[in-house]
């Protein structure tokens, strides 16, 4: 019985258990219908949310006041960049996804460069290179509606038992940010970090390129992230990121990662972001409205983190 | 036996609090008459600081009676003991670092309000400051962020001092020199003692037995949540309290001889920023270094360059080995608060507990357990979290991060500051083995009595190396003369 | 977060003078950057330096000061308030709609949000919430409510407020004398009095003024409303302005009200802020973030980008007047 307890104390449960029952409210309103075909949808746009999940949960695990707010522009010039580079040419698919990583991680070491030599709050410094990012995005990206590669949209769409290729793909790299986050020298860093920066560089941590790392880190993810929504989605735009800024640090909160800094909990972000996901299926199920939509999510992320409560206060 | 004439200013009874299972108080005792200055001493743990916290209404006891002036108190809190007239200073600053010196003055009197305030509440702390410390040269227009820490206890004990509408009958004086100079020091007990004469009581905790053997009318000592001492000041003596207070009497005979100077290959060679001339801190392997001199005066400055030079290359610094810090103020500088106690030992070592890509958790265990028989940290397991350690183990938590790394220098930034005497000698002596062994040792301490442990010790003055004393010099006298020479 | 905390001090500790100097520079610099930035408008097209240019110029800054004090005192308590942007196009879709055709309605919804705010307030004191996340949540709950009030846009502001926003006095442009007055109520309100004292201490170390005896829960209750108060305000004066509302009116305002707050000299920790500079940051951005680049016939794709680039641009500055202060 207490193996049972001790499963439950487990705080990324939680948001699993969520999902669940809303994947229940869901096929009660239509009677079992489709109940199979939700989780598979589920599962390919919860992958996006994951992805760059784990790069905003190592920015913000740095401590408080670490945010990547770039993102969304991320995302959006990764998917035009990786777009053109690819050309609508299958053989060009390695060299277009190189290409978007390589302009995430570019957008990343730009942020730190900010907040490092500008001793910009992170919160700023990454505001205001979305707004560069954005104004780059808008100019390289000028009307161009370029398809991606049809066997790589396909790839991206491809499902294997009502499982999607890229969520079980993206299962692996969540195993091993896991793993990183837990059992290697970068993982432990950051958990220092987060927990005392000054106390972390007297231990004889390398704070500022642990830093550097995991925003390049969480730029590259974003960049990865827009060359595959490109392709699932079958094209490129500048807003194809927008939702993804709230969705990263929701999928972050409500998956138990501490706002605080200094713990991080992986699993949570496939609960968290499927959990998300279904709440939004299961709403458009219903027939809700955008607004009424809107106001649920809404107050699901303040419930959610009300039940939760904050960090127990240290003695 | 209480004669209703003269009811006690402050009568605790019994009181006992639990901090889960630690037993932070166990039935204590405490009666603070008008006009007297009653010492308060312990190692850490004894429980001064819960004692007092439950006196000023900060914390509640777990059992036992408060009475105030004679008045049994039922719901006792922050605003009654205010109202009652009892202030404190505690260890821990409470003045807003970004307010003034005036609106700080504020914060604690609630009718400084209404047009003028700001003046009037000026006037009152400036008052104050000039009645205690004169000279201090503080404005009420400060910013207290800008002041320095010195400046900023001064604030802090004037502030306690200050009478609008609820009166003042004690003043709980927590370790209230800790960050003054010997002069602003002597000014404040001073004015304890002409305040105390006046009629107002006071309870003096401090760590420096002869500041309480001079200033208290009573002294009581307490140990492990009780009280195991009390009587009048003038009964006690120092070997009688750290007697009391539970501690071996400690051996003064110098132990081995110094190390030889040129025997072994230096390891660290700094100049301070502020050196004028070509002085500079020079320490080889197995020596033990001490930095001496009032607090605040370039040893921190010093350890801290030292420190980034093992990284980066800096003017006036060599070092020629890897170098480890540990911290004095382990809240600020030294606890990672979530993690365990073995995660905390093994954190400087990370990249060596690696078997391949990944750390090893073996390794990490080995480690930290090798490191609790050796400095015998108390704790039914390893894993555990470093808060469910005492304030002392988990000051040996920290040493273990130091020494269980590859680092052959190890800076020591007042580490033991509020550690319990037990915990200090078993460190001492281990310092002494490491030294043995070959490691470099440089140890800023605020506490003369550590210097005996040094090989060769450097007194600061003003971000300067004023004196460079030999084993044999080191005498007390000396260092403190040395603090007050102006450099050359 | 930034590695001041961290540096190796490399210098001896400044003298108290030059500790001033700095400081004085520090405050100095979101007015310094203002000047800048009309020196270069007033080179760029002298016609904007005029009555009609500086009403037409600042038009909008009036919301945008408004919303910036709203974030002001939200940060001041070492908060950050992720919602007043949706919250101003919520509220600006009540004034075009209740408002307007039933007045009583429309005052009871605002009050009524002012003191959900405050209710906000209190839950993250209670249950210690970080409030980036409670105020990501309300974001979605006030964008969703104006959604439902205005699914398209429309309405119509009310009379009396569009005589007030287009009250054009004579000499000095009502944007500006409205900005002073913003600014000195709030200055006096927060800097000046003896409880702003309190509520600013209440940022600075919330353990010493609950030791004592003040009430961090109505701190934390009055700082919120206060948000919400001037969140209403700037709302109602955008739809004064742009006479009609639309549901994602004021979803800009978030971000800009936070770079308006650090322009200003604030900080995100700490409880230092100043009313003056957040209103003059305020001001700075709304120049900068259209007229400006207008004149400087920056093309409109790189606009944003523009705005993004004078952020950078003037936090440097403040950063490298910092440089050699040590932080405490």
């Amino acid at each position: 019985m207490s193996r049972i307890r001790q499963l439950f104390v487990k705080p990324w449960i939680w948001s699993f258990i969520g999902a669940f029952l809303v994947w229940l409210a869901a096929i009660v309103f239509t009677h079992g219908y489709g109940a199979g075909g939700m989780i598979t949808a589920a599962l390919s746009l919860a992958v996006f949310m994951v992805i760059v999940g784990i790069g905003q949960m190592f920015v913000i695990t740095l401590g408080p006041g670490n945010v990547d707010l770039s993102l969304p522009a991320n995302i959006g010039l990764a998917s035009a960049v990786a777009m053109k580079a690819m050309d609508g040419n299958d053989a060009m698919v390695a060299v277009g996804l190189l290409a978007a990583l390589a302009a995430g991680f570019a957008i990343g070491a730009a942020n730190y460069l900010l907040i490092w030599a500008l001793r910009i709050p992170p919160i700023i410094a990454t505001l205001s290179a979305s707004f560069i990012i954005q104004s780059i995005d808008i100019s390289y990206g000028r009307g161009l509606q370029i398809k991606p590669p049809p066997g790589y949209a396909d790839f991206s769409n491809l499902q294997f038992l009502g499982i999607p290729i890229l969520a079980a793909l993206t299962v692996l790299v969540t195993i091993a940010a896991a793993i990183a986050l837990h059992r290697t020298v970068y993982g432990r860093s950051v958990s220092a970090i987060g927990q005392n920066m000054r106390a972390a560089w007297l231990a004889g941590i390398p704070v500022g390129r642990i830093r550097f790392l995991t925003y390049a880190l969480s730029g590259t993810l974003g960049g990865l992230n827009g060359a595959l929504l490109a392709g699932y989605f079958r094209g490129a735009n500048v807003d194809i990121g927008n939702e993804y800024l709230l969705a990263s640090i929701a999928v972050v909160v409500i998956g138990g990662t501490s706002v605080a800094g200094g713990k991080a909990n992986v699993p949570g972000l496939w609960g968290a972001a499927l959990f998300l996901v279904l709440l939004l299926t299961m709403l458009n199920t219903f027939g809700v409205s955008a607004g009424v939509r809107l106001l649920l999510t809404g107050l699901v992320i303040v419930g959610v983190i009300t039940a939760a409560g904050g960090q127990k206060a240290l003695r | 036996m209480m004669s209703e004439a003269s009811a006690h200013v402050v009568k605790l009874d019994g009181v006992e609090r639990h901090f889960g299972a630690v037993r932070a108080l166990d039935g204590v005792d405490l009666i603070v008459d008008r006009g007297e200055c009653v010492g308060l001493v312990g190692h850490n743990g004894a429980g001064k600081s819960t004692l007092m916290h439950i006196l000023a209404g900060t914390l509640t006891p777990g059992r036992g009676t408060i009475a105030i002036n004679g008045t049994a108190q039922r719901k006792y809190s922050v605003a009654l003991a205010q109202k009652l007239g009892i202030r404190c200073v505690f260890q821990e600053l409470s003045l807003c670092p970004n307010l003034t010196v005036a609106e700080n003055a504020r914060v604690n009197h609630a009718s400084l309000r209404g047009f003028g305030w700001r003046r009037r509440a000026g006037d009152l702390i400036l008052a104050k400051l000039d009645e205690i410390f004169p000279g201090h040269g503080v404005g009420p227009g400060d910013i207290v962020r800008d002041l320095s820490i010195g400046k900023r206890q001064m604030v802090e004990v004037a502030r306690a001092f200050t009478v609008t509408d609820d009166p003042l009958h004690l003043v709980i004086l927590d370790e209230p020199t800790s960050s003054l100079d010997a002069e602003t020091a002597g000014q404040l007990l001073s004015f304890v003692r002409r305040v105390v004469a006046a009629g107002v009581c006071c309870i003096l905790i401090s760590h420096l037995l002869r500041e309480v053997l001079e200033n208290s009318d009573r002294i009581v000592v307490m140990r492990d949540g009780k009280v195991v001492a009390s009587g009048a000041g003038a009964d006690f003596d120092r070997n009688r309290l750290v007697t009391a207070m539970g501690a071996e009497r400690k051996d003064r005979a110098a132990t081995a001889a110094a190390r030889v100077r040129a025997d072994t290959p230096m390891r660290v060679r700094a100049r301070p920023q502020r050196q004028t001339d070509t002085t500079e801190l020079v320490a080889h392997a197995g020596e033990v270094i001490g930095l001496a001199g009032l607090s605040g005066h370039g040893q921190t400055d010093l350890l801290l360059a030292i420190f980034a030079a093992a990284g980066h290359a800096r003017a006036n610094v060599e070092v020629t080995a890897p170098v480890a810090l540990i911290a004095g103020d382990r809240q600020a500088d030294g606890i990672f608060p979530l993690w365990s106690i073995a995660e905390n030992i093994g954190v400087r070592s990370i990249v060596r507990l690696r078997s391949g890509l990944l750390i090893s958790t073996e390794r990490e265990d080995e480690l930290a357990e090798a490191w609790q028989k050796k400095i015998n940290i108390r704790t039914p397991d390893l894993h555990n979290n470093i808060l469910s350690l005492s304030g002392g183990n988990q000051q040996k938590a920290l040493f273990a991060r130091a020494l269980g790394s590859d680092a052959d220098i190890v800076l020591m930034d007042d580490p033991m500051r509020g550690v319990d005497l037990a915990t200090k000698l078993e460190v001492y002596q281990l310092i002494r083995e490491e030294a043995d062994r070959g490691r470099t040792f440089l140890w800023y301490t605020t506490e003369t009595d550590e210097l005996d442990n040094c090989d060769r010790v450097y007194v600061f003055r003003n971000g300067r190396i004023v004196a460079d004393l030999d084993r044999h010099e080191v005498t007390e006298e000396k260092v403190i003369q040395s603090s007050f020479i102006e450099s050359a | 977060m930034s590695t001041d905390t961290i540096a190796v001090p490399t210098s001896a500790p400044p003298q108290a003078g030059a500790i001033n100097l700095r400081r004085t520079l520090r405050a100095l610099l979101p007015a310094l950057s203002l000047t800048l930035i009309l020196i270069a408008i007033a080179y760029l097209n002298p016609r904007a330096i005029s009555y009609f240019g500086f009403n037409l110029m600042l038009n909008l800054a009036i919301p945008i000061a408004l919303a910036t004090i709203a974030q002001m005192f939200v940060i001041t308590g070492n908060d950050l308030d992720l919602s007043i942007g949706t919250f101003v196009g919520f509220v600006g879709c009540v004034t075009a709609t209740w408002l307007h055709d039933a007045p009583l309605l429309g005052i009871a919804v605002l009050a009524g949000s002012v003191l959900v705010y405050a209710g906000l307030g209190a839950l993250i004191y209670v249950r210690n919430l970080p409030s980036i996340v409670v105020t990501l949540g309300m974001s979605f709950v006030w964008q969703g409510l104006a959604i439902l009030l205005l699914p398209k846009p429309g309405g119509k502001a009310p009379g009396w407020l569009l005589g007030l926003m287009g009250f054009k006095p004579p000499y000095v442009p009502f944007p500006i004398i409205a900005a002073l007055v913003i600014a000195a109520v709030v200055h006096i309100g927060l800097m000046r009095t003896s409880y702003g004292a309190i509520l600013r201490g209440a940022g600075g170390n919330p353990v010493a003024i609950a030791r004592a005896g003040w009430s961090l829960l109505w701190t934390k209750v009055i700082m919120f409303a206060l948000a919400g108060i001037f969140g209403v305000f700037s709302g109602m004066a955008l739809i004064g302005i742009t006479t009609s509302a639309d549901a994602n009116i004021g979803n800009g305002y978030t971000l800009l009200s936070i770079a308006g707050v650090i322009l200003g000299g604030g900080e995100f920790v700490g409880g230092r802020v100043s009313p003056m500079g957040a209103v003059i940051g305020a001001l700075t951005l709304a120049l900068a973030a259209s007229p400006l680049l207008t004149f400087m016939h920056i093309p409109p794709d790189w606009q944003v980008g523009a705005n993004g680039a004078i952020l950078i641009i003037v936090l440097a500055a403040r950063a490298l007047i910092s440089r050699r202060d040590a932080q405490a």
